[in-house]
């Protein structure tokens, strides 16, 4: 098999190029540095994140991936402020924070939505403790349910809506309290595939009309290409960053790039990183395979599947 | 379309849903009556007409059937004129049109002593004491359930002892409760308290603990503090639930009431029915009985079909 002749993913086009020049420009919402993590257990400590550092800008969309058990999701709970951590520091408009705050909207992938709240109601709960009168929160979260394409929904129960709409809902509710960053973590993990397509072109339109910076958890790697302007890569066992990898794919993005050259070159990038050739052999070492043997019988009408 | 009656756990149609509820009341009170009205299933016992020459039978005594037998043989060896009977079955299992007459005779007919209560009037006795009972228990032991279940220190303070103190069995607390209260109807709210409390607190935290804790880390995305937690996703998160248990909970009340109502001045239900057995009236027993099972079912039905608009977002997880 031969690869089709890709340009580096380190090309860009002078325009992508200029974009990022203006990116880092901006201010800093996010900085991250030194975080580390360890945590006890039977078997002593582990490390569950090592030494994790970059920023991220105004408005700048960044896809955190790596293989299953890299932290990514301790990754994002702890800048939630959902977990602790041992060292390093988290600045947020460079000052630090500690413990979950509304100036960290997040969405989980198993949607978190109230169910006994209304989609109104739902969008409601972080405008009613930030203190609004019930007539402008209510407003206020018309304004978002809107914004998500749910209004004839708002008097509705989360139970009664699909996957996709749920998730909008949650978009919705995390957004409502206008965040300076929005963690999401494996959002879409749960919708099937068409869903999560849909789902990932309406994440974009947001992301372009509001004033929000995003950092997203994906194991998917297109995913992760088609949204991100930075795609922050970690390893496993530590949970390190391995690359800061720029997107060359031009903005705004449609689904017309998935077969683009540099979308191609991208995903081969992070494939060599996130299954390092050699990985496979080490797993057979370990005797995680399968132990096959012949079970047709001999004289079976169909001897054979190829 | 046939569909088989007996498919695990596949719904069955709406109809044969109804059909097979009365059914379950019908056949019970079949068995019943087949063993009351069919002379020849049971009856072991011979209600006697005319006593003939046995000295000690009297019309209207109910002998053994053996005996009766007996003495018929020893008779018609005698020669002598013999008594005459027909198969019962002992006072104590009237049949269900006796219930059902002193079902209605008693909400009808004046009680015939002086110191006997009324059907309704013990009744009303008993519902007050429940719940009074109930509600003194609940009063403390939700609150204290939801800060156990919510905080780890609550919990630690309070479960232990709790943990300890409801395998007391309540009704040991009786002479305790009467030397404390008096002979009214306090100790036996005591009773019903001390019954319901200690497992309610355990119930309730262990409800609130089963809250699904991601609704509790987005509730604190979202800005959410101590205050605002407790009373904004845990309350309300657990409510169903809560309501669920507290049907359960009251169902064990009653249980406790029969017990509570011997201690002191027996009163209430209980009082009627020893009573009205002490006399006999084995039919008013049954009537009394099964009124509270009516009162029963019929508050657990009410407090579902209250529940199902309370709780309009539920209905999904159970359909």
């Amino acid at each position: 098999m031969t690869y089709l002749d890709l340009p580096s993913y380190r090309d860009q086009s002078p325009e992508v190029a200029d974009r990022f020049r203006r990116l880092k420009e901006r201010p800093v919402i996010l900085e991250v540095k030194g975080l580390t993590k360890t945590f006890d257990t039977a078997q002593g400590p582990v490390t569950a994140l090592e030494d994790i550092n970059f920023c991220t800008h105004q408005r700048e969309f960044v896809c955190v991936i790596g293989p299953s058990g890299c932290g990514k999701s301790t990754l994002v709970r702890t800048l939630a402020g959902l977990e602790d951590y041992t060292s390093g520091e988290v600045l947020l408009d460079g000052r630090p924070v500690h413990g979950p705050g509304p100036d960290r909207g997040m969405v989980f992938q198993g949607y978190t939505l109230f169910p006994w709240r209304t989609v109104k109601k739902n969008v409601m709960f972080g405008l009613e403790l930030a203190g609004r009168g019930r007539t402008t929160a209510e407003e206020e979260a018309m304004q978002w349910i809107d914004l998500v394409g749910l209004t004839k929904f708002a008097n509705s129960y989360p139970h009664q809506l699909s996957g996709g709409m749920k998730q909008r809902v949650a978009i919705a509710r995390a957004l409502a309290n206008q965040p300076r960053i929005l963690l999401m973590d494996e959002p879409f993990g749960a919708l099937d595939a068409q869903t999560r397509a849909k789902m990932q072109g309406y994440l974009l339109e947001i992301w372009k009309n509001i004033d929000v910076t995003i950092v997203f958890i994906t194991h998917d790697l297109e995913e992760a290409i088609f949204l991100a302007d930075r795609i922050l890569v970690l390893k496993a066992h530590p949970g390190e960053v391995q690359e800061l990898i720029e997107v060359p794919v031009p903005q705004p993005r449609n689904a017309s790039q998935f077969l683009s050259p540099e979308f191609l070159a991208t995903k081969r990038r992070l494939e060599e990183l996130i299954h390092p050739p050699g990985e496979e052999t080490e797993e057979g070492i370990n005797g995680d395979r399968l132990n096959m043997v012949r079970m047709v019988p001999v004289n079976a009408k169909v001897e054979s599947v190829f | 379309m046939n569909k088989p009656w007996f498919a695990v756990r596949k719904e069955l149609s709406s109809r044969r849903r109804t059909f097979l509820a009365v059914m379950s009341f019908v056949f019970p009170l079949l068995v019943w009556s087949l063993v009351s009205y069919v002379p020849f299933i049971w009856h072991p016992q011979v209600e006697i007409i005319e006593p003939g020459e046995v000295d000690y039978f009297r019309t209207g005594m109910l002998v053994d059937r053996s005996i009766f037998e007996q003495e018929l043989e020893t008779l018609r060896a005698e020669g002598r004129e013999l008594p005459t009977g027909t198969r019962t079955n002992p006072v104590y299992l009237p049949a269900p049109h006796e219930v059902a007459r002193a079902l209605y005779t008693a909400f009808s007919t004046e009680p015939q002593r002086r110191n006997e209560n009324w059907l309704h009037e013990s009744l009303a006795n008993s519902i007050q004491v429940i719940f009074w009972g109930f509600f003194l228990s609940s009063l403390i032991g939700v609150p204290l359930g939801i800060l156990a279940g919510t905080y780890v220190a609550v919990s630690r303070l309070t479960e232990p002892f709790v943990e300890f103190f409801r395998y007391l069995p309540a009704p040991a607390f009786g002479a305790l409760a009467v030397a404390i209260l008096g002979i009214h109807d306090a100790p036996k709210i005591a009773i019903i308290f001390i019954g319901t409390f200690f497992q309610q607190v355990l119930v309730v935290a262990n409800t609130t603990r089963k809250l699904d804790p991601s609704l509790l880390e987005a509730a604190m995305t979202l800005g959410a503090r101590n205050g605002g937690l407790l009373f904004k996703v845990v309350i309300p998160g657990i409510a169903s639930d809560l309501y669920r248990d507290m049907r359960i909970l009251l169902g064990w009340a009653w249980t406790y009431l029969i017990v509570a109502e011997m201690i002191g001045a027996s009163s209430g239900i209980t009082w009627f029915i020893t009573q009205q057995a002490r006399y006999k009236n084995f039919d008013n027993v049954f009537a009394a009985i099964l009124i509270i099972g009516i009162i029963g079912l019929t508050t657990d039905l009410i407090l579902a079909w209250l529940g199902r608009r309370l709780f309009p977002w539920q209905r999904a997880a159970r359909a």
